[in-house]
This record gives structure tokens, C-alpha cells and sequence, in this order.
């Protein structure tokens, strides 16, 4: 088994399972990519015949709407066909391992697995579970990793701000519980932003974070000044096992995102949101529904980066 | 061997295509060499139409040998391509391959009236039944060579042979 476990002997994308470690060029080859496909929706016949006669499985052990319904839309697009299994009210319930499950629909000729799952690193096990002819992309692991939704974010920005080089981003919110912050610092780092920010309470940011190669802020007014895309966290209350913070309201009043503390950002700065976004928890709906938020736009683009990293995957 | 002149080539090929333009006539070239060739045809038969431009790799027939090509451009085609009459450009008409895939992917932008294939050069070996209505030459090249169409920095296009080595 190679140190990267989503790259092929030929150094080409196997499996896409976290950003980190991703080399630039894949990401760059990803990112052009979608870019293509972008024109694809504006056309009178939205598909393109890519993946005609391959089966994507989508895994979903853990609830997910817009995900797993972006997912299924990329796939179809490419003309595959999408079976989609809510594995919580499935054959996991009736004592099946995970790999069993997967050795199950690899025998129903699966060529590609999307898989979201609450444990950080399900997807990996999987990907080295299965054959060579099988793709797998994480949709979302535990704490640990969400690649599509990083590239996504990657994308949207670049289509705002063309260049990653002279961007300051600040990620603001729960870093502690975001697979979806983990991997969009991989990516940001990898593509060249100078200065990441991270917004939070000590509460809600994991140890030693710095580590990564974040400035850490605790407060908004001093981490948003200047900065050129403010990429918020859900408050993921599901993920709240031990209180972390006195109340939502509490919580809204020093890090929520209002159009006051977004003054302090560029004027030119781009607000976005990976959804389901709680208004008034950690965005205000002025911002959300304003001028500078791209929150609707991202979704778009996540069809179109999905559809990138499958034909990508289904190629190599 | 002596490849004829890619300049001189492309203005047959653009009287050939005078006699039959009408005010429907669009142009889609297929990038890259049928990109340069069709902004050529499209400026020198000032045809109104906004010129297209198609990038194959999402249609090609090889993708699950070789995989996506590296670098997809997005293709334009800034026209309703619904009873469009589309002379498609390429540089090179070689197994056909390219020109099936091509019309794949007209064919998802709405039911063109017509498509007509004009190329700078046939080079025979066709393994699908497609041939070109308007063609600036035939050439017979050995099957282990690679005929691509060059344009320099100042636009001047030209032909160049290479030999291919095969696994």
C-alpha cells in the first residue's frame, strides 16, 4: 500500500478521500475540469456521455440531503446509473459489517462508491478493501475529511478571485467538529493562500491548531479585518456531545455573521456557506441573502466539481 | 516529405466554402487546429453568426482506455443550434472518430438543419463511414506518422509531421 492511498502507481487519482496531500496539479486538474462542465447545465440535453453504463453506488450512513442530491446529479449528468442506499435503515441495522456491505455491491458490479459515513476514515477502509477497478470518494468522514465540499469551495473562490495568491480567507465557526474546515485548509494551503484565519472559541477549535498553519483568532473584529473570502462553519449542534458554549445566542452575538462585523471585511469580500446554513446561529439572513454572499452559487458548483472528480476517477 | 503549405490550403478551402454561405451559415471548429481554422473561415467570409468552438473530450470513444484528457476547454456554442446550418471545421480528417464525437455533441445542443464537414486535410484511413463535403487536400501518409497543425505567435499556421512509435 502507497503513503496515498487515493493515488495509482501512476501517481494518477484512484480514489479522492481527503485534500490532504493532494498535489497541486491534481487539484488544478480537478478544478479545470469542472470548469468544463459548467456549460453543460446551460445546454437543451444536460448529459454527456462519460460514464454511460457504469454504476455509482451512493453510501450514505449518515443523513445528508444536498450532498448526496448533488452527488446523484453529477452522476446522472454523466449519463451513470445512481443507486442510492440510506444505509441507516439498512442491512447495517441488521448486523452487516461495513465491508461485507461492500463486498456485496462490488459483486453487483459497482464501478464507483460515494460514501458518507460518522466514522473518520471509513471511506479509506473501504478504498483499500476493494478492487482495482473500483473508484471510491469520500463524502464526508467523521471529523476528518470533505474533500468534494473543500474542492467546491476551491472553485467558487477562484471563480471570484481568480488568483489563490494574494488571498486572505478566514474559516469561521466550529473548526473543532468540520471535516469540511480540515479539508479546506489541505486545499487552500496546497493552491498557494498566504494567510488562512481561523475564527472560533478555544472551545470549538481542535488542539494545537496552529500546527496546520493557521493564524488563530478568538474574536471577529481583529480576525476579519481586511480578510478577501469569509468561509463560515455550521454550528453542528448534532455533534455537541459535551456543551461546548452557553447558547446559540450567545454563540450569535460574538461570532455570528452580521452585516456589521462583515464591514470589517473587504468590501469586496465574498461570503460563503457549505449548508444547511442555521440563520441566526452563525450567519445573519441579511448576509446570507445579501450581495456579497455566493452561498447559492456554491451548490452549482458542487454539481460541476462532482462531476469533474468522477470522470477524473472513472478515467484512471 | 514535402507537406504542402497550410496558408494556401486554408484559402482553397475558404472558396470552396464561399459558394454555399447563406445568412444561416454558422461555424464550429473543433479545438484546437479546427478552432484557429474556423476564427480563419468565419473572419474571411464575415459570416454574422458568432463563431463555436467544440472540445471533444467528453465525447470521445477512447475515454475508458486513455481516461480525460488533461486539459478540457469548455465548449461555445454561442448560437441556438437548433436548425442551425453548421459547418464544422478540423484540421486533420484521419479515422473519423474525432467528427463522430463531434456531432454527439452538436447533437445535445439541439437538432441542427445541417452539418457539413470542412477540413484542411483528408489523410485517408477512415474507420467510420464520415467524409468531408469541403477538404483543402488529400494526402497519403504512412500510419505510424502524426499530421498536426502548427500556429505561430504571429497566427501563420503550418503542418507538421512526426512519427509516432507504437507500444
Amino acid at each position: 500500500m502507497s503513503i496515498h492511498p487515493q493515488l495509482n502507481k501512476n501517481g494518477e487519482l484512484q480514489h479522492l478521500l481527503t485534500t490532504e496531500g493532494l498535489p497541486v496539479t491534481i487539484l488544478r486538474h480537478i478544478l479545470d475540469t469542472a470548469e468544463s462542465f459548467t456549460g453543460v447545465t446551460e445546454r437543451d440535453v444536460k448529459k454527456i456521455p462519460l460514464l454511460r453504463g457504469k454504476s455509482v453506488f451512493n453510501l450514505f450512513f449518515e443523513p445528508s440531503t444536498r450532498t448526496r442530491t448533488t452527488f446523484e446529479i453529477a452522476a446522472k449528468r454523466l449519463s451513470a446509473d445512481v443507486i442510492n442506499l440510506s444505509m441507516a435503515v439498512s442491512s447495517q441495522t441488521k448486523g452487516e459489517t461495513l465491508l461485507d456491505t461492500v463486498n456485496n455491491l462490488s459483486a453487483m458490479h459497482a464501478d464507483m462508491f460515494v460514501v458518507r459515513h460518522n466514522q473518520s476514515g471509513a471511506a479509506h477502509l473501504i478504498a483499500r478493501h476493494v478492487g482495482p477497478e473500483i473508484h471510491v470518494i469520500n463524502a464526508g468522514d467523521g471529523w476528518h475529511a470533505h474533500p468534494t465540499q473543500a474542492l467546491l469551495d476551491m472553485f467558487t473562490i477562484r471563480r471570484y478571485k481568480q488568483d489563490f495568491h494574494t488571498l486572505r480567507v478566514a474559516i469561521i465557526g466550529d473548526i473543532l467538529h468540520s471535516r469540511v474546515a480540515r479539508s479546506q485548509i489541505h486545499a487552500l494551503t496546497t493552491l498557494g493562500v498566504p494567510e488562512i484565519r481561523v475564527i472560533a472559541p478555544k472551545t470549538l477549535l481542535p488542539a494545537r491548531v496552529e500546527r496546520l498553519g493557521v493564524h488563530v483568532y478568538h474574536n471577529m473584529t481583529q480576525g476579519l479585518k481586511d480578510v478577501d473570502v469569509l468561509m463560515m462553519l455550521r454550528l453542528q449542534h448534532e455533534r455537541m456531545e459535551s456543551a461546548h458554549l452557553p447558547s446559540t445566542e450567545e454563540y450569535f452575538k460574538y461570532y455570528g455573521l452580521t452585516p456589521g462585523k462583515l464591514l470589517l471585511a473587504r468590501s469586496d469580500a465574498i461570503v460563503m456557506h457549505p449548508g444547511p446554513m442555521n440563520r441566526g446561529v452563525e450567519i445573519d439572513s441579511e448576509v446570507a441573502d445579501g450581495s456579497q454572499s455566493v452561498i447559492l452559487p456554491q451548490v452549482g458548483f458542487g454539481i460541476a466539481v462532482r462531476m469533474a472528480v468522477m470522470s477524473i476517477l472513472a478515467g484512471n | 516529405m514535402q507537406l504542402p503549405d497550410a496558408e494556401q490550403l486554408l484559402t482553397l478551402l475558404i472558396e470552396k466554402i464561399r459558394l454555399d454561405v447563406t445568412d444561416k451559415t454558422t461555424i464550429v471548429g473543433i479545438h484546437t487546429g479546427g478552432a484557429w481554422l474556423a476564427r480563419r473561415i468565419h473572419q474571411a467570409l464575415k459570416i454574422t453568426q458568432p463563431v463555436g468552438v467544440l472540445d471533444i473530450s467528453f465525447y470521445r470513444d477512447d475515454y475508458s482506455k486513455i481516461g480525460l484528457h488533461p486539459q478540457v476547454r469548455p465548449s461555445q456554442l454561442p448560437f441556438e443550434a437548433e436548425n442551425s446550418r453548421i459547418i464544422l471545421v478540423d484540421d486533420v480528417l484521419y479515422t473519423g472518430r474525432t467528427i463522430r464525437a463531434a456531432i454527439n455533441e452538436l447533437f445535445d445542443y439541439g437538432r441542427p438543419a445541417s452539418i457539413h464537414l470542412a477540413v484542411l486535410v483528408d489523410r485517408g484511413g477512415r474507420e467510420l463511414p464520415i467524409a468531408a463535403r469541403y477538404t483543402g487536400a488529400v494526402l497519403t501518409l504512412p500510419e505510424s506518422s502524426m499530421l498536426e497543425l502548427r500556429q505561430a505567435d504571429d497566427g501563420k499556421l503550418s503542418l507538421d509531421l512526426r512519427s509516432i512509435v507504437t507500444e
